[in-house]
């Protein structure tokens, strides 16, 4: 971004207060320009009327991120890389979290193929009221057969997740993109020998196209501005992964170095950056297990230094639970803690004798305790207590959870304990002891501790509950 | 390559020199795996977590083995099958791709890289006046860590923990040092001689008052016999116990006199000017502790700086380690913002950090079984999940800016070091030729 101030963003607006884009002034809509959380789009007097039209342009390019935003496959599961505007999260925040791509290649016999791509189309893993999900596919073209390589995208375009074509014979690439019109795939890769024809087929299909200069950022940047010339802006550069060793050290030195130049302006080679720690698998570690581990040290290595989009090939559950919780780490938005609304929640379909329980609304919290309760089918009533997003012992700590804010949180939910339970009592957390006396004044009921880790209230309940009069 | 090493040998060799910075030393000739040679006693790090079972042992060799350049004998190709050469491209004229278009890149380094973090060295020798058989030192950098505006000078280090009483442990944890964990100085040895650890931590959480509320002295002890069974340096910590913590820590300084020890910890909720001056008296470094507030961080620093007159190479930061999926997120910017404004000329910040990489266990994706949740992809064996959680907690932070790492699974230290000694640039390998990736059998 050009501009930093919702002022310098505001003279470009229409400045009339319309409120059609859902905000009160104009200048409201410009502080969400600034932070990102509004696009201009979104006004619409600035997008339909004529007269805005170049004050529109020149908007635009003063917001656009500094590096480049690119989208690879289609529909709900198009992966969107780059998009950056800083070096460290905490000077705003990092977009576009990097996106993890599996390898597949043209040899698999079919059954094999469709397995493995369906696995990871469906991996999910749970987290804070969303699911982390793994995000393409990559297809090698071990056999160079331009034949082979279409039947085996055909089969993983079925799936309907993103794809990338691995082959550096132009020949290979094409079929690939006649056997999936339509598909936006990124093509692997343009380098100083076949970027001509691999050029031509990015312009021809409309596709976003991986530049590669293993350890050359001449080279690198060279075809990058070249094919930005001829107006191919979709680019991702592939500087080299090395798995080991100095290689390994030079590689992560090509990223700081790409990345810190497209952030400073450099905008030739102000892309995203593709990292392949699959290469770890051609380090000679003969055991798979030692290897994954190696992969993964890897890839988390570039997913915290400026890797946008990936290539891998662990798919084992000890690879890619931390990768996604890696990447989510990273990427998440450092400026507000992930909340949940502040309300009272049914934990399968309680009654005037369930159970009544409080945590915080931090989303990691509650979440927990949620799924603590559900998985074990504990049927209740969970309130989240208003804390600004913060989880239970910080909260307690930092003073934003107290009686008062509980008592505050009851009156807000509707709900009555005193009518709308018959045994007037409130589980609290274990890590919330010290307000129970304040708690029992403040809402007049029954207070039982409860443990201090959610995992533990299974057992607790059996003990506890119901509560002896 | 007439010369042949059984696997036996290799181990022996790599026991003596650390394992992980074995810049200069090359292994020439084949291996021969000697399955019988392994015996029982032998488990390098990297086993522990597979059981005892030769067979894996020695695959696991291989694998320290290929990664260090040696020539393995047995088992997969080192590299991929070369993809074959392209195919004739089809020679398409792009009228709009004709020439390159030529680009030099260049990008300067950061100019307001200005200070240098101050350097602490942990551990006296005989030279020193202590008994240590060697020092760590720590700090120094003058960028981020591993970047290219200025070569780091100090290599990260690992202390692994040792407790002064048996506790509950994740089960991929407590495997490794069942049989030593009712014996702190048996354990001490265990961490240097299996596992590597550059250094020792032993943490007296039995003086916790509602544990067993072991006496300072008696805790002393404990102490005493753990210096005496390595010669590493060691980091003393307490049981957490704001009160009973002083008194512990002061004992424990004082009968590890003269060995510059890191006494953990300092903290702003205890009587942080007991413990800096039993440090200073006897010859101490200073773990600084807060909980992820860089603010509180700089408050404590100058406090002990300023009113308990600890000079500035005995300090060292740790700004706590929230775990992978558990607030590493606040963890690693933590730390990564104390470093940039270190770096930047904050001087109330410019110390090594050390980071309780161990945090990682308390994350229910290391240790739980499976997930809770149905819909949740299989979790998998929590035996590799604890271990991986480990090493990408603290590498996360080594790449923040974490100087030292206390840890506790075996494998966890040896795949940490490994990989940062790599990005340090210490590790030589056999350069492997990527550009054939695509068509790499793996
Ligand atoms: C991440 C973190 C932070 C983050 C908070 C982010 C957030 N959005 O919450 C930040 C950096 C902001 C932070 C700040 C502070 N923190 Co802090 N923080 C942590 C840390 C590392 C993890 C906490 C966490 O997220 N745990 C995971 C969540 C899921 O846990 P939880 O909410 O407690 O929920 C669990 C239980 O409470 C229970 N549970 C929850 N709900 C319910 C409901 C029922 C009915 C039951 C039975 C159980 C139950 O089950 C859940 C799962 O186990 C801990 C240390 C640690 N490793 O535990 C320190 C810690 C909580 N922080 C601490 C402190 C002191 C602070 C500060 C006051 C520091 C300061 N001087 O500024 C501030 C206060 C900030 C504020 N309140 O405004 C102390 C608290 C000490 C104490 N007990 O009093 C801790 C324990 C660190 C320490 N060892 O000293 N912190
Ligand atoms: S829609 Fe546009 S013109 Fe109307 S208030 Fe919003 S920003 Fe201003």
């Amino acid at each position: 971004m050009k501009i930093n101030s919702p002022l310098e963003a505001y003279k470009y607006l229409p400045q009339t207060n319309c409120g059609e884009c859902g905000e009160a002034t104009c200048m409201a809509f410009a502080s969400k320009l600034i932070d990102r959380s509004g696009k201009t789009a979104d006004c619409p007097p600035l997008m339909k009327e004529k007269k805005f039209a170049k004050k529109l342009a020149e908007l635009d390019r003063l917001l656009a991120p500094e590096i480049r935003e690119v989208v690879i496959g289609v529909g709900d599961r198009a992966a969107k890389i780059g998009g950056d505007d800083v070096l460290y999260r905490h000077k705003l925040t990092f977009f576009d979290k990097t996106k993890m791509f599996f390898d597949v290649t043209d040899t698999m016999d079919e059954a094999a193929l469709v397995e493995r791509v369906k696995k990871i189309a469906n991996f999910k893993k749970f987290y804070v009221g969303r699911h982390l999900l793994l995000d393409g596919v990559a297809i090698r073209s071990v056999s160079n057969d331009p034949a082979k390589f279409a039947a085996a995208v055909k089969k993983v375009a079925e799936v309907g997740i993103p794809m990338i074509f691995c082959s550096f014979n132009p020949a290979v690439l094409k079929a690939g993109l006649e056997a999936a019109k339509d598909k936006n795939p990124l093509l692997y890769a343009a380098n100083k020998d076949n970027w001509k024809e691999v050029g031509e087929l990015a312009l021809e299909y409309k596709v976003p196209v991986v530049v590669s200069a293993i350890n050359d950022l001449d080279t690198l940047k060279t075809l990058a501005k070249t094919f930005a010339e001829a107006g191919i802006k979709d680019i991702v550069l592939d500087p080299g992964t090395a798995p080991s060793g100095k290689g390994m050290k030079e590689s992560f030195t090509n990223f700081l170095k790409i990345r810190r130049a497209g952030i400073m302006g450099d905008t030739e080679i102000a892309y995203p950056i593709m990292a392949i720690p699959l290469t770890a698998w051609m380090a000679g570690i003969t055991d798979p297990v030692s290897a994954s581990f190696w992969e993964t040290a890897m890839a988390s290595i570039f997913t915290i230094r400026y890797g946008d989009i990936m290539i891998l090939h662990s798919m084992e559950p000890y690879a890619t639970l931390p990768l996604v919780h890696l990447a989510e780490t990273i990427y998440t938005d450092p400026r507000t803690p992930v909340a949940v609304d502040s309300k009272m929640y049914k934990v399968g379909n309680p009654d005037e004798n369930s159970p009544v329980l409080f945590t915080t609304n931090f989303a990691l919290t509650y979440y927990t305790v949620e799924s603590d309760l559900s998985s074990n089918g504990i049927t209740c009533w969970l309130l989240a207590v208003d804390t600004d997003g913060i989880g239970v012992e910080a909260a307690a700590a930092g003073g934003q959870l107290s009686a008062d804010k509980v008592k505050d949180a009851f009156d807000k939910s509707g709900f009555d304990i005193h009518k709308d339970v018959k045994h007037n009592s409130v589980i609290i957390p274990g890590l919330a002891a010290r307000l129970q006396g304040d708690l029992e004044d403040k809402l007049g009921a029954k207070i039982l501790v409860g443990p201090m880790d959610s995992g533990r209230l299974p057992g607790f309940m059996e003990k506890n509950w119901p509560p002896k009069q | 390559m007439a010369n042949k090493k059984k696997l036996s040998e290799v181990t022996d060799m790599f026991k003596d020199v650390d394992i992980l910075s074995l810049e200069g030393v090359t292994i020439e000739g084949d291996i021969e795996i000697d399955l019988s040679g392994l015996g029982g006693g032998f488990d390098p790090m990297l086993a522990a977590i597979l059981g005892q079972e030769n067979a894996v042992l020695a695959q696991h060799f291989a694998r320290l083995a290929g990664v260090f350049g040696v020539p393995v004998g047995f088992g997969a190709p080192a590299a991929g099958v070369p993809a074959p050469a392209p195919a004739v491209a089809p020679a398409l004229a792009a009228p709009k791709l004709k020439d390159l278009i030529p680009a030099k890149f260049d990008v300067a380094n950061i100019a307001e890289w200005t200070t240098q973090i101050q350097e602490v060295p942990i551990g006296n020798t005989s030279a020193d006046g202590g008994s240590r058989g060697k020092r760590v030192m720590l700090g120094g950098e003058k960028a981020l860590p591993f970047f290219p505006d200025a070569p780091m000078p100090n290599r990260n280090q690992v202390t692994i923990d040792v407790f002064d009483m048996r506790l509950g442990l994740a089960k991929a944890v407590k495997e490794n040092y069942d049989e030593v964990m009712d014996n702190p100085g048996e354990w001490a040895k265990k961490n240097v001689e299996k596992f590597n650890a550059d250094m020792i931590t032993i943490h007296l959480i039995s003086t916790d008052p509602l544990v067993k509320d072991t006496p300072a002295k008696e805790a002393a002890k404990t102490v005493e016999e753990v210096l005496q069974a390595v010669d590493v340096p060691i980091a003393i910590g307490g049981s957490g116990n704001p009160q009973k913590d002083v008194e512990v820590l002061s004992k424990a300084a004082e009968v590890a006199e003269g060995e510059r020890c890191l006494i953990a910890s300092a903290s702003l909720n205890l009587d942080y000017a007991k413990i800096a001056e039993a440090a200073l008296k006897y010859d101490h470094d200073v773990l600084s502790w807060t909980q992820l507030d860089m603010n509180a961080q700089k408050e404590l620093n100058r406090k002990l700086m300023k009113q308990c007159n600890v000079p500035r190479d005995r300090i060292i930061m740790d700004p706590t380690t929230a775990a992978l999926g558990y607030g590493l997120d606040y963890a690693y910017t933590n730390m990564e913002r104390i470093r940039l404004a270190a770096l930047m000329g904050d001087e109330e910040l410019t110390f090594p950090m050390s980071s309780g990489t161990t945090n990682a266990w308390g994350a229910r994706e290391s240790w739980m079984v499976s997930s809770p949740l149905k819909e949740d992809s299989d979790w998998g064996p929590r035996e590799y999940r604890g271990p991986i959680w480990e090493i990408i907690t603290g590498l996360s932070l080594a790449i923040a800016g974490n100087d030292l790492f206390m840890m506790m699974h075996p494998t966890s230290v040896a795949v940490l070091k490994h990989i940062t000694q790599t990005l340090f640039g210490s590790i030589e390998a056999e350069p492997v030729d990527i550009a054939n990736w695509i068509g790499a059998e793996v």
